[in-house]
This record gives C-alpha cells, structure tokens and sequence, in this order.
C-alpha cells in the first residue's frame, strides 16, 4: 500500500480513537456525578458530614490531627507546582487527606517515559496534559475537595497571579529547574508562606521547608545559584522511580503538619535519603539569615527578578541544542542513512545508553572517555577508519556529538579523515527514518 | 588525624563515584581548618575538573558542607578547626523533579 495512503489512514484512525476517548471520559465523568449523593448533614457533628467523619476517622481519631486538625485541613489552600515525580505523590495523598481546595500547575503533557514514577498519569492520558490527567484521577479518590487544576508555565506573572487570587496555607515545589526554585522561593517569602521543598535524582532525594518560623529560605542557603554545568536534569541523569515517590509523600506530610500546626516540622533541617543505601541523614541547617537578600532584615528583593538571567538557565529541564560545529560538517539524518553502510559511525553515548539502544554497525566511545584521552581517542580513529574516510560522530540528540568533534578537530585536521556531525542524533533518526528505534 | 569525607548528590562523580573517603591528613604545626582541607582533597581526592567542586577558594555555589551532621555555617565554614574522627560531608543539591 502507498506509504502515505496507510499514514493519512492511521491519523484519521488516531483521531476517531480520541475522539470516542473523549466521549466515554465526558460519560463516565457524568455518570459518576450523577451517581454521587450530595453530602447530607450530620445530625451527630457540626462541622463534618457523615461521609467525611467516616473517610477521615483513621486520621481523626489520632491525637496529632482530631477534629480541629481535620477542620484546619478542609479549610485549606494548598499549591502544587510540578506534577511530575514528586508532584504525583505529594497530590495523590493531600487530595485523600481531605485538603479543601488543591491547586495543581503544570504546561507539560504526559509521556511514556514519565509513567514509571509520574503515578497520577497512566497509558491512555500519553499527550493529554498532566494537571487533566491528575485532576481525573484525584477527582475519582476524592470528589468531596476542590481540586484547580492550571494548565500553565510557571513565570513571574503566572506566579504572581495565582498569589494575588488566593492565600495558600502552604505551596509544594515539585518543580524540576533551578530558575523556577528561586522564583518560588521569593514569591512564598514575599507573601509569607511556608514552602516545602522537594527533589529527586538517581538513587538520591532531599528535603526540607522554606520560610516557616525562623528558619531560613532558599536564598539564605544559596544566595548564589549554582553553575548551570553543574546541574543534571532526569532526563540526562535518570531516576529510580520510588526516589520521587518517597521524596514527594514526605512533602505531603510536611504540608499536613504545616496546616494542623504540627511541631516537628522540617525547618532548619534538610532531610538527605540515599535509596541506595537505604539510608535517611536529618541534619541541622543554619537559621534565617538576618543579611538575606530576600528574607532578610533589611530584604533588597521587593518584587520577583528575572530568574532566567539570574540563574544562567531556562526555567525548564529540557535539553537546549547547540549548534558549534562548521556547517560543512553537519549533516542530517537522511544523509547520515544513504552513507551510514560504507562509512564509520561513532556513537558517542555513555555506555550504558549505548547498551539499551544502538544503531547496527555503529561504535560505542562516550564522550567522557575521549575527553579524558584525547590522543587515544584519534589514535583509535586513524586505526579504525582503515577501509574509510568519512567519520559519522552521532549521540542522543546531537548535542554531545558536536562536542566530541570540536574536541579532536585539531588532531585529525593533517589526516585525511573527513569528520561529520549527525544533526539532531538519535532523536532525529527515530523521527524521521525509524520510528522503531526509541526516543528516550 | 583520621576523619570521614564524604560526597552526595552527585559530587561523587568527582570522586570515582566513591561516596564515602577514610582520610588520614598528616601531622602539621598549626590546626586544620576546612580552608585546608578543600586544598588538600583538591590535591590527593578530586579525580577530575575542580571547577566544578571549587570557586574562589571555598566550595562552589550549590553545594552544602556539614560537619558531623550540622550546616557548617553554625561552625565558622572555612575557619572550623577540624577535630579527629569527625565526618564531613559535601553535598551537592538536587533539582530533579
């Protein structure tokens, strides 16, 4: 069959799918409300309906929460921003503790390589957005609280504005970038709310809560954000997920204790957790820094900066291409494909991404291992291109690839090799000659 | 003087990916402060890119140094007289979400 009879067939087939998705999600959302009994009065209780005293009574029953910590809870607002591997958790156990009213931000959608720790989305809600997916799935745990999701980029103004329309008891960072950690923390500094901080990567979590009482902020910690080299995303670090998992239901806690008033609140510590040996570090962190720019006595930030600029990094954990190689040298995929047989293909991955996926034909030198031996590296080069002079440097993207080549550029300039870049690597591979090789 | 070093959150990548260092830092005239000890684990442990560990003769922006489980800040950070047998810690934080 023509090759794009089949596609535009497959589309249009895609398209009735969603569709017919969409309707039996509108039905099934009907259906469940229409089956709900509105909550009737409690002749036994003022302040909670039947239906509520029985759902909460294993928490209410405890000395720590009672009915005035359960109240505290209905009566709250409660933030989220992030609803990824931390945010997931965190949002799964505040909606089912019976927080009144859940805020959830996010602008990503959902995908196949988010699932394994992202627990609020599952296959069918793949490129639906992640608060949609979220609220459908709270809603069903939950249908008694008010749940907002906002499908929105976190920036000054979106901050702004959330801050501005409601007082949070308490915001969640369950973001994934260093520009948008700073930008929350002067925002819930300067409007005087608690901020539970989370992270995650790899084998390793921490935490720790922001501006409560008189422990410190982000800022007292680090006035000065780190080198943007120095930070990895989980995209290019990967993470194990119940990391995120443990991490993330730690938050919710914290935000419960913040809003029943609980002691023992994780200010002025920073709690460390090393999956990897199971262990958990409480240690004991510096008070409010009296000097801070934004917490501070006499505070020089007054209103939200340009975190971007301030950072050095966008205010997301995508990867941003680089484009430092000639243009002689670059070529694309399509290229790449017609001489990939008669030429040397080096695939500069690390090992272990080498290993889950590679090109047939193709030779595994990471990049860290030729940084580290330059010499070596072309030595290896002149002596594997014997029946070749074309060399095809490829990597996930292309990012590391143009790396690699600008790193030997002056070594193999008196050979006779000829040295190419594969534009937009692997990715584009996938994309645009087969779709059977994996975008990770 | 025998004491613990130890590196998380991916400063261990510097290191040989090796978390935790039994150290022994020889015998010298005056106190070991951390000032000291940054210079030596530049010269005897860091495997590769300093940079990326220290700036401006102290630990570059992002990492947090503890001392026997307390932020180093309570101690004097560089001035903090090392004593035998203490653990200190460099951890690099996490943004990951």
């Amino acid at each position: 069959m023509d090759r794009n009879l089949q596609k535009s067939e497959v589309d249009e087939l895609k398209q009735d799918i969603q569709k017919l998705k969409d309707e039996l999600r509108r039905k099934e959302r009907l259906l469940f409300e229409l089956q709900q009994k509105p909550l009737e009065n409690c002749p036994y209780n003022n302040i909670f309906k039947r239906d509520e005293i029985v759902r909460y009574s294993r928490q209410m029953i405890m000395s720590e929460m009672g009915t005035d910590g359960q109240e505290a809870l209905k009566n709250s607002n409660v933030l989220i921003v992030g609803i990824g591997g931390l945010g997931c958790p965190a949002a799964l156990y505040l909606a089912s503790s019976g927080v009144g009213k859940l805020t959830l931000v996010d602008y990503d959608t959902v995908e196949l390589s988010n699932i394994h720790r992202q627990i609020l989305h599952s296959e069918e809600n793949i490129d639906i957005p992640k608060v949609d997916s979220a609220y459908a799935k709270l809603k069903r745990l939950n249908h008694n609280i008010k749940i907002v999701p906002l499908r929105q980029l976190i920036n000054n103004t979106t901050v702004e504005r959330l801050m501005k329309s409601t007082k949070y008891d308490v915001v969640l960072d369950c973001t994934d970038n260093v520009a948008t950690r700073y930008l929350l923390n002067d925002a819930c500094v300067l409007n005087n709310i608690p901020l539970v901080s989370g992270s995650a990567l790899q084998m390793e979590g921490q935490l720790t809560v922001y501006h409560y009482m008189d422990g410190p902020c982000y800022r007292c910690l680090f006035p000065v954000p780190p080198p943007p080299e120095t930070v990895t995303n989980c995209g290019d670090g990967g993470v194990l997920g119940p990391i995120p998992g443990v991490i993330g239901t730690l938050q919710a806690l914290e935000a419960i204790k913040i809003i029943i008033k609980s002691e023992g609140i994780l200010t002025s510590r920073f709690l460390i957790f090393d999956g990897a040996s199971s262990t958990f570090r409480n240690v004991k962190l510096r008070k409010r820094n009296k000097d801070c720019e934004v917490c501070g006595d006499s505070p020089t930030i007054l209103t939200l900066i340009n975190y971007e600029q301030f950072c050095r990094s966008s205010a997301h954990d995508k990867v941003v291409d680089i484009n430092i190689v000639k243009p002689e040298q670059q070529v694309d995929v399509e290229y790449f494909e017609k001489c990939k047989g008669t030429s040397l293909v080096i695939d500069v991955r690390p090992e272990l991404e080498f290993k889950m996926c590679s090109l047939p034909s193709t030779i595994n030198y990471p990049f860290t291992k030729l940084t580290k031996n330059v010499g070596g590296f072309t030595e290896f080069l002149k002596n594997q291109a014997k029946t070749t002079e074309n060399v095809f440097f490829i990597c996930r993207r292309g990012n590391d690839s143009q790396r690699a080549l600008n790193y030997i550029q002056n070594d193999v300039i008196d050979s006779n090799l000829n040295v190419y870049n594969v534009k937009g690597g692997l990715r584009d591979y996938a994309l645009k000659i087969d779709s059977n090789f994996p975008i990770y | 003087m025998k004491i613990t070093v130890e590196f998380s959150g991916g400063a261990e990548l510097l290191f040989n990916n090796k978390k935790s260092h039994d150290v022994d830092l020889p015998d010298k005239d005056t106190n070991w402060t951390i000032a000291n000890l940054l210079l030596w684990i530049k010269d005897n442990l860091l495997q590769e890119r300093p940079e990326l560990f220290l700036q401006d003769n102290s630990v570059r922006p992002g990492i947090l140094v503890l001392v026997n489980d307390t932020d180093w800040e309570l101690l004097g950070c560089l001035d903090y007289k090392i004593e035998p047998r203490d653990k200190i810690i460099f951890i690099s934080t996490l943004h990951g979400g």
